[in-house]
């Protein structure tokens, strides 16, 4: 990339994510950044790409019993079980102050059913405020024996294709990497009408506690996040990146502006910030402007230049 | 409000075998603090561990602009902590949680700490002091030499008891027996205690056998500590449903709103 350095407010942030339109191309993952407002005293939230919110579900759920989370080397274990107020409340309690902050939300989904993905759709289809949403597809399906939605292509292409014909709203499934092959789920996904691709929700795992001698987590397994998974994030946007044709929200234990920086080069258009958060609050605003800043650098009028170049022969 | 500071470390000083003091320049952060609150640290710039530690405001310094905390070393981020020198910074979040409330009126209180569990309390010692409230305080280690906040307690002025299991304090044996022996039935009793789970457990016993009320403070495993992750979930008591949060809720709680673990953790 040998262009002239240019100043960082000529670099163009915008991006569109299959129809999702964002300031910048950096969001805070679906459920390590609430609602938004828990960490309204570090930042404007509104400075944000978009803020994906936490899973919603039909229900109310209480969600598993603790320990919920433990530290694993360079990453931790979740087993939250996607404690929410039910969508009713999330419309009703959250998004009045969310469309009062001005922030691009992105509803993030999960269903225990087909039909319920599709109420889901349906129900937040017309909610002001709401950009775009999110599926969840690493839940069970409780009519299949529980197998998880994320990992069959023919349930995939189902799960968004139910949500596609209930909303207007871009649809974005975020892919389960616990998979074989993901290029095939992708697939799946692309033919089932999805607008983009979000990548990756964490690794299944597990941590023991010798002292106990008991599974750490009461549920036994939980989701890896953290700069633990980075790699195999990475490796799976650049071998779906080749194969299909829609853009990708990227994530998986971005932790840096560097980190950030290789996602986009993989292919992503934009990417998440999880669990780097809670290591520190500012970094969302960080890797805004260190991206910003390396374009300039490079001499990239947009920051979409950067989507993809790491394929370049 | 709570803010993130980058805080200079003024001294860390090792204070038993395994526990150390640490007093951090935090001049943003200490005119909020209140006693029951905590700061989450993040040990090092090497995302090695990678997540923050909570630890309790142990005393502030509103004129100096100091915070000092006092931490047990029982793994890698406080084994990190240990390693800072005065004249280095640390990146301290806070202060964070729900601060103890302060007793009715013409109640004494009393707080009763094990451990490394007393941090908490003598923050709230000094400002209880300074409202005027009787204060007194029923402090228990194992040994001896781990009664490392007493004489701060003393400088204090509050009437302060310790219980070792070495017999070499005040009193021999368990610091909830010495509760129960300290009881004079004159006064009502505002109880605060902070430690591990199955003492601070007893003192709810005791507060249930004499009418007494009081609160907790617990201690939860937390990735965020501002309330987005729920990760730091306790049940509340008496309820089939429905999880707090330690971090945002808490860590102070009403005596009898959370369940207590009998069984060490
Ligand atoms: C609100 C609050 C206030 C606290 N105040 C103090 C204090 O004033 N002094 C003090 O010595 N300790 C305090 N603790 C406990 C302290 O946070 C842990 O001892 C510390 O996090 C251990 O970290 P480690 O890396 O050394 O241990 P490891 O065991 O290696 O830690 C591994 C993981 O488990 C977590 N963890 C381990 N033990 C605890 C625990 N008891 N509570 C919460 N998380 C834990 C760590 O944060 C880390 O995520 C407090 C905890 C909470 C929740
Ligand atoms: C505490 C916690 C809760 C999460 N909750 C959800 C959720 O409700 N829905 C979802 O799709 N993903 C959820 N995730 C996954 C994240 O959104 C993200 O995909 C994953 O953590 C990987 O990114 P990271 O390494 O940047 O955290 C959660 C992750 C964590 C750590
Ligand atoms: S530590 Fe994240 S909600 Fe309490």
């Amino acid at each position: 990339m040998p262009n002239q350095p240019l100043k960082p407010d000529k670099v163009d942030m915008s991006v569109n994510l299959g129809g999702l339109q964002m300031k910048n191309p950096v969001c805070t993952a679906s459920g390590t950044f609430g609602y938004g407002s828990e960490y309204i005293d570090y930042f404007d939230p509104a400075l944000l790409g978009a803020v994906i919110v936490k899973g919603t579900t039909m229900e109310p759920r209480a969600g598993n019993p603790p320990p919920r989370i433990v530290e694993t080397p360079a990453g931790m274990l979740n087993a939250i079980g996607l404690e929410n107020p039910g969508v009713e409340a999330f419309i009703s309690q959250y998004m009045p102050e969310l469309r009062a902050q001005g922030v691009t939300v992105v509803a993030n989904i999960a269903g225990n059913t087909l039909e319920e993905y599709g109420q889901l759709a349906q129900r937040l289809d017309h909610v002001e405020g709401i950009a775009a949403l999110e599926l969840n597809i690493s839940c069970p399906n409780v009519k299949q024996g529980g197998l998880q939605f994320g990992t069959d292509p023919d349930m995939v292409y189902q799960v968004v294709n139910m949500v596609k014909s209930n909303t207007q709203l871009p649809v974005i499934p975020k892919l389960s990497p616990n998979v074989t092959d993901i290029v095939a789920i992708a697939s799946a996904a692309q033919e089932g009408g999805a607008d983009a691709l979000a990548m990756i929700n964490t690794l299944m795992g597990m941590a023991v506690d010798i002292d106990r001698c008991r599974p750490t987590l009461a549920n036994i397994f939980g989701g890896l996040s953290g700069p633990a998974i980075k790699p195999v994030a990475l490796r799976m946007i650049y071998q779906v990146y080749q194969q299909v044709k829609l853009p990708i929200l990227g994530g998986g234990g971005i932790v840096s502006v560097r980190d950030a920086l290789e996602f986009m080069m993989v292919g992503a258009s934009a990417v998440s910030i999880g669990t780097g958060i809670f290591v520190d609050p500012y970094l969302p605003c960080q890797v805004i402007d260190g991206l910003q800043e390396y374009a300039a650098q490079h001499g990239l009028a947009s920051i979409k230049e950067l989507v993809g170049a790491a394929h370049q022969e | 409000m709570p803010t993130l500071e980058s805080a200079l470390v003024i001294s860390n000083n090792q204070v038993s075998s395994h526990m150390f003091e640490m007093e951090l320049a935090a001049p943003q952060i200490v005119p909020f603090c209140e006693p029951g609150q905590f700061v989450h640290l993040r040990v090092n710039s090497l995302n090695d561990p990678l997540l923050r530690r909570p630890l309790s405001l142990y005393d502030v310094d509103k004129k100096r602009g100091t915070i000092t905390l006092l931490y047990k070393v029982v793994g890698k981020g406080t084994t990190s902590l240990a390693q800072l020198h005065a004249d280095e910074y640390v990146d301290v979040m806070g202060p964070l949680g729900r601060p103890f409330s302060y007793p009715p009126a013409g109640q004494w209180a009393i707080l009763v700490g094990g451990g490394v569990g007393i941090a908490p309390l003598l923050y709230l010692a000094r400002r209880l002091k300074e409202k005027n409230y009787p204060v007194r305080v029923l402090y228990g280690t194992q040994s001896s030499s781990e009664l490392v906040a007493l004489d701060r307690f003393r400088q204090l002025g509050v009437q302060t008891v310790a219980a070792t299991m070495d017999g070499e304090a005040d009193y021999q044996g368990l610091v909830t027996d010495l509760l129960y022996q300290q009881l004079s039935g004159q006064e009502v009793e505002y109880l605060y205690t902070c430690g591990p789970e199955p003492m601070m457990a007893e003192v709810a016993e005791y507060a249930r056998q004499y009418g007494l009320n009081g609160e907790v403070s617990l201690e939860e495993h937390m990735a965020c500590g501002v309330g987005a992750c729920l990760g730091c979930a306790r049940k509340l008591k008496d309820s089939d449903e429905g999880y707090v949060k330690v971090c945002k809720d808490g860590p102070v709680f009403g005596l009898y709103e959370v369940e207590l673990d009998l069984a060490p953790r």
